[in-house]
């Protein structure tokens, strides 16, 4: 009787316990590098939203402050987004009849709100708060982008968690003087990491221990 | 347990003894065995009907699936903006509203938090003299009642859904007929009122129509055995040194409850061992939580009171008086008290228990006249409610006119007679013999059934209104939300009834204190700000008001109240007991859900009672003795029959019961109010009745032989005898201040034994002090807490496997005889170690410590190995066994804190000193470009509790309230010996006993 296994078979089955080994390196590795691609994140994808309402328009063309429509940035976790009032104290006079705008008419006419889509979408456990960033010196665009030149929002950075803690760990790399928080053209100089520094101080940005305590963003 | 272990243990004991449960105090086998078991009987055996199979398939294909369900994108959120914003609105921070909780006719004052249009969650109003910033349970849990789903949502008329137009038409027409018999058939019930607004329409209503009848009815307020007094106690308890308490749950019970409260702790919340404390004496029937705080507590029969009233009253000098024979061990306790009380001439008070017939109340007002404490430590004054019809005696009346076929419209408003009424007037039979019959309430119940309307009232979060404190404090209630379900007020459908049909409670309400401003309503107020100062207009006055929530020159101390003048004749002597045959039945409103309005309140249900523990259910208590007579032990069903009238309930040995007395709690056994509350518990209202409705004597026990399975959580997490609780006598603190309260703990091993390198503080270190002498054991904390950090309710089979929820949990502590044992509590949540055991063990770093000492709780992280709560040695950490919170329910998902994160299955949980109340602080403090007060973070528990038992702050700051609390020598650290230093700690027991009756 014949041998139901060839001698090759041998370095077959060492091939396959390689190669299911490798598998399921493989398949980790595509399951990883997924979850972080900008696919999971939603990083630089344009949002679909009820207007097309361009932020280079309003704030590259027209040169709005950010602090215009978004109220409470600096009282707030929240940095507001605005009412349909908001819209109206100019479009009341401006534009009055474009087509464009006829989804805003309606919210004021008929009392019903717009409903937006949320671009920076932070999940439900981690409670960022607006106001204390813009008051120790993240200037918006550092986590928002460039938003003067963005006809359409999206969202600018990954979002991930370790793009939090680069900050929270060595905020000196990120922070600028208060005076230029909202400021879109801001360009961070070449001592940055001594500006920073200096910042940091006079701003009494607490040390990187505190920084990235897990319950100062996660309760 | 068997009875004769317990007795045989206790005699063989050196020492102080504590315990928690008789289970434990016997020792038996049966315990030893639960204690030991990992888990509570139940829990580990699969008991779900899928089957081990089924479930082990299920296991391994979500295991298997587990990673790929993360790889989703997560789907997009709306934003929805205002179409025109409010102008002081934050989004993204909260806004507090001053309003007031009516309930039994008083205003509970309370601060709304309100998060873009929805109140989340309801705190003291910290400057109303009735509050001070504190709540009851009830104010705490309030706040679920208004999203409460099963609350009615229509108007039914007739089994119909009608409109509210179609409803007015309706009782136009009655009204109609009756303009011309001067209204000889309308009949109005309500609960006691106090609402000067409501009144007012009242009045104008009784004025119209001269012959119409008002009743009132509340099962737990305004109701006085025998009669009501025509006089009501205001106290000052700040400025007593002995308190004598004849069956007064002060601490506990009642409008007063939060004031008195404050005053009471404000003298045992000692600085130095050299401060003086009062002295409380309390005689119950029951055990009270006001019971457990006494120095010395004599357990009484409750128609026995009266004796012991007499007895105090003769000794001190009431003319008149003379004290009956009392047993010898009363004797004792009275001689002790009454001297107490005569070395302490007006600054001692007596108070008589609502529970107590008019005539101990009276004699408790002539024994404070004779002490001269009248006007000092307190006030007699008119009642606050008004027309104070003694709730009995008047829903008699009302069944005598419906027998009589009198009554063509019955208005029953905010209350559930068919359910609450005494037994005896088989009220749901004579309400059908109304000819139209209208119910105004939050719940389409067993009153609602039989009515011909039902009309959805309005939560009183949802409506304009009025009330007055227990002091007679004028408080305005202000809708924190628009009515959810179109609920209509009390105060809407009797101005309709008054002609005023159309407008609304706020222009009613607003209407009213305008022209109390300016004079021209039939009851008059002394309308001044704080100061004194009167206000130029009226509506000056009202915005005023509002804010304020309430107008301080209307308290009775203010107001200058008329005195009553006190009653002529004192039933002096009491009456022979001949009461002693038979078994006297104690009737009272169940401590968490009342008389069943806070029944369909999950987190009311799941409280525990206080010193029993139980949840979900009511039972009947008797005292040690009594048990081992009637041969039953807990759990054992027993029937009860008093006047003809039997129910049947599961026993529960309550430590303390005074003998002979069977001690009911009613509320329970409903079957119309909602999912949570149906089919819970048994019905004790059946063996009330109008001539006894607080006690009864005469009643007959058997017991059934069966067994009712209840869910208690006093044997939960056990400390097993490692003196959690430290009691020393004033005596022993003053001298010894230090060594006194050490020695009673176990040595504690020097800070460096640790092989982990210590943290470092530098900037923030958050620690907490609870003073047990101070802490009365109420459990607001624990719903407080339960509001303020999203804590799921988990029923009462999940309670029985020991899953209860709850961040911080009441211990109650026995020490001495089951006969007449003294109490304590200790509040207990996470202790926040610095050598924490938890933190050491967590395989995926989802616990970890923060650099201002908090034991953070990471649940994005958590991936539900329990390690750390087996590592515990507190048993502080609570577990999501099963999808707990509650995902579906639309109508309660409102309430929800948004500051913290509602956890799922398979997450640890815990107390973390409301690490979300620090964040808003730092995050305030910083962009205010300033460093963190003292007072800035206040816990939930803490800003609840009515004793200040409670303190939290920075331990960096020597001068921080917390950090000079644990400069104190009482202050010490549970299980301080296995070197974990929790940062909270306890500030020990200083009993003020009276040498004379102190036998340790």
């Amino acid at each position: 009787m014949s041998q139901i296994f060839p001698k090759s078979a041998n370095s077959t089955a060492r091939m396959s316990l390689a190669g299911v080994a490798t598998l399921a390196l493989f398949l980790g590795w595509v399951v990883f590098t997924l979850m972080r691609s900008s696919w999971a994140t939603k990083q630089n994808e344009f949002v679909e939203q009820p207007i097309q309402f361009s932020h280079a328009h309003h704030v590259g063309g027209i040169g709005l402050d950010c602090r215009y429509c978004h109220t409470t940035v600096e009282k707030s976790s929240f940095a507001g987004i605005p009412p349909t009032k908001t819209c109206m104290n100019c479009h009341s006079q401006l534009w009055t009849n474009a087509k464009i705008l006829e989804p805003v008419r309606a919210s004021f006419r008929n009392d019903t709100p717009l409903n937006w889509t949320k671009v920076n979408d932070l999940p439900n456990y981690v409670y960022f708060n607006h106001s204390i960033h813009v008051k120790q010196g993240v200037g918006c665009a550092t986590c928002h982008g460039p938003v003067d030149k963005m006809p359409l929002m999206y969202q600018a950075q990954s979002l991930l968690m370790e793009w939090c803690i680069t900050c929270h760990r060595a905020p000196e790399k990120f922070i600028r003087p208060r005076s230029e928080v909202f400021n879109m053209a801001y360009v961070a100089p070449d001592n940055q990491e001594e500006l920073g520094l200096k910042l940091k101080a006079e701003y009494k940005i607490a040390d990187p221990k505190h920084m990235t305590s897990c319950s100062v963003c996660h309760r | 347990m068997d009875f004769a272990s317990v007795r045989n243990r206790l005699a063989g004991l050196e020492g102080k003894a504590y315990w928690r449960s008789l289970e434990e105090l016997a020792d038996s086998s049966e315990f030893n065995d639960y204690l030991h078991r990992e888990f509570p009987v139940q829990a580990s055996e699969f008991s779900d009907p899928a089957g081990r199979r089924t479930f082990l398939k299920l296991m391994g294909a979500s295991l298997a699936l587990a990673g790929v369900g993360a790889c989703t994108r997560q789907p997009p959120q709306k934003l929805i903006p205002y179409i025109r914003q409010p102008e002081e609105l934050i989004p993204g921070r909260p806004m507090f509203f001053a309003t007031a909780m009516p309930m039994g006719g008083y205003a509970y004052p309370l601060l709304a938090e309100n998060h873009m249009g929805r109140p989340t969650k309801l705190e003291g109003n910290p400057e109303h003299p009735a509050s001070l910033g504190a709540t009851d349970v009830f104010g705490q849990a309030s706040i679920l009642n208004l999203y409460d789903p099963d609350r009615s949502r229509t108007i039914i008329g007739r089994g119909e859904v009608k409109t509210w137009s179609g409803f007015m038409a309706a009782l136009q027409a009655v009204m109609n007929t009756q303009r011309g018999i001067a209204g000889a058939g309308i009949r109005i019930l309500t609960e006691p009122v106090s609402s000067p607004s409501l009144v007012e329409q009242m009045h104008q209503l009784l004025t119209d129509f001269p012959e119409a009848r008002w009743h009132q009815w509340d099962p737990v307020f305004g109701t006085v055995q025998g009669g009501a007094p025509d006089f009501a106690p205001i106290y000052a308890l700040k400025e007593a040194e002995v308190i004598v308490s004849l069956d007064a749950d002060f601490l506990g019970s009642g409008a007063g409850q939060l004031r008195y409260s404050k005053d009471f702790a404000s003298r045992r919340r000692i600085d130095t061992p050299k401060d003086e404390q009062n002295r409380l004496y309390v005689a119950e029937p029951v055990p009270t939580i006001t019971g457990a705080k006494a120095e010395h507590r004599m357990a009484v029969q409750a128609h026995s009171i009266h004796a012991v009233a007499a007895a105090i009253a003769s000794a001190v000098g009431v003319a008149g008086a003379s004290a009956g024979s009392l047993p010898e061990s009363v004797a004792t306790f009275v001689k002790a008290a009454a001297a107490d009380l005569a070395a302490n001439r007006g600054k001692s008070v007596v108070i008589a228990g609502a529970h107590q017939p008019a005539a101990v109340h009276h004699l408790a007002r002539a024994i404070n006249d004779a002490l001269g404490n009248t006007t000092k430590t307190v006030l007699y004054t008119t009642p606050v409610t008004a027309s104070p019809a003694d709730g009995a005696t008047s829903i008699t009346d009302l069944v005598t006119a419906l027998d009589a076929g009198k009554v063509d419209l019955l208005l029953i408003v905010d209350t559930n007679p068919v359910f609450t009424a005494p037994a005896n007037l088989k009220f749901a039979e004579a309400l059908q013999k109304a000819t139209t019959r209208i119910h105004l309430g939050l719940h389409h119940d067993d009153t609602a059934e039989l009515c011909h309307w039902h009309v959805p009232a309005a939560h009183y979060l949802e409506s304009w209104g009025d009330a007055r404190a227990f002091d007679g404090t004028v408080s305005l209630i202000q809708p924190l939300i628009a009515p959810i379900y179109d609920g209509r007020t009390a105060l809407e459908v009797i101005a309709s009834m008054n002609g005023q049909l159309g407008r609304s409670t706020f222009e009613l309400v607003k209407d009213f204190w305008t022209r109390a401003f300016e004079g021209s309503t039939t009851q008059k107020f002394s309308l001044k700000d704080a100061k004194g100062n009167a206000f130029a207009t009226a509506e000056a006055f009202w915005r005023h008001a509002l804010h304020d929530g309430f107008v301080a020159s209307t308290s009775f101390h203010a107001d200058g109240a008329v005195v009553p003048p006190a009653p002529a004749a004192v039933a002096a002597t009491a009456p022979s007991s001949s009461a002693s045959n038979g078994f006297e039945i104690v009737f009272r409103a169940d401590p968490t859900i009342l008389d069943g309005r806070f029944g369909n309140n999950g987190w009311m249900q799941e409280l525990p009672k206080p010193l029993s523990k139980l949840t979900w259910d009511n039972v009947a208590y008797v005292g040690f003795a009594t048990a081992e007579k009637l041969g039953v032990k807990n759990e054992d069903v027993i029937q009860i029959t008093s006047e003809g009238r039997t129910i049947q309930m599961p026993v529960w040995v309550m430590p303390g019961t005074a003998d002979n007395t069977i001690a009911v709690h009613f509320g329970y056994g409903q079957t119309k109010l909602g999912r949570v509350a149906n089919g819970v518990g048994h019905n004790a209202y059946p063996l009330r009745s109008s001539s006894a409705p607080w006690f009864i004597s005469g009643a007959t026990v058997t017991k059934t032989g069966e067994k009712y399975i209840l869910a208690s959580t006093q044997t939960h997490f056990n400390m097993e005898g490692r003196h959690p609780v430290r009691v020393v006598t004033a005596e022993e603190y003053r001298h010894e201040p230090k060594e006194s309260v050490e020695k009673l703990g176990p040595e504690v091993p020097s800070k460096d034994m640790s092989l982990y390198t210590p943290f470092e503080y530098n900037g923030n270190k958050w620690g907490m002090a609870i003073d047990l002498n101070a802490c009365t054991g109420c459990g607001v904390c624990m719903v407080a807490c339960v509001a303020e950090n999203n804590i799921a309710v988990v029923g009462k089979e999940q309670i029985k496997k020991a899953r209860e929820m709850h961040w911080i949990r009441v211990d109650t502590y026995f020490e001495g005889s089951p006969d007449a044992p003294n109490m304590y509590h200790q509040p207990v949540p996470c202790q926040q170690c610095e050598n924490a055991p938890c933190e050491q063990v967590c395989p995926v770093g989802a616990t970890v410590h923060s650099d201002e000492g908090l034991n953070d709780m990471v649940y994005n992280r958590c991936v539900g190995t329990r390690y750390c709560s087996n590592n515990c040695p507190y048993k502080v950490r609570r577990f999501n066994f099963l999808l707990y919170s509650d995902f579906n329910t639309e109508e309660i998902k409102a309430q929800r804190n948004p500051d913290v994160t509602i956890r799922s299955r398979g997450v640890m949980e815990k107390c973390t000193y409301c690490t979300q109340r620090i964040s808003h602080a730092r995050i305030d403090a910083k962009t205010q470009g300033r460093d963190i007060k003292d007072g800035d973070v206040v816990t939930a528990c803490q800003q609840a509790c009515p004793s200040d038992a409670i303190m939290f702050g920075n331990l960096n700051d020597p001068n921080s309230k917390v950090a000079k609390l644990k400069a104190q020598e009482r202050n010490y650290g549970l299980l301080e010996d296995l070197n974990t230093h929790p940062r909270t700690t306890y500030l020990a027991v200083v009993k003020n006993t009276n040498p004379a009756l102190d036998k340790a």
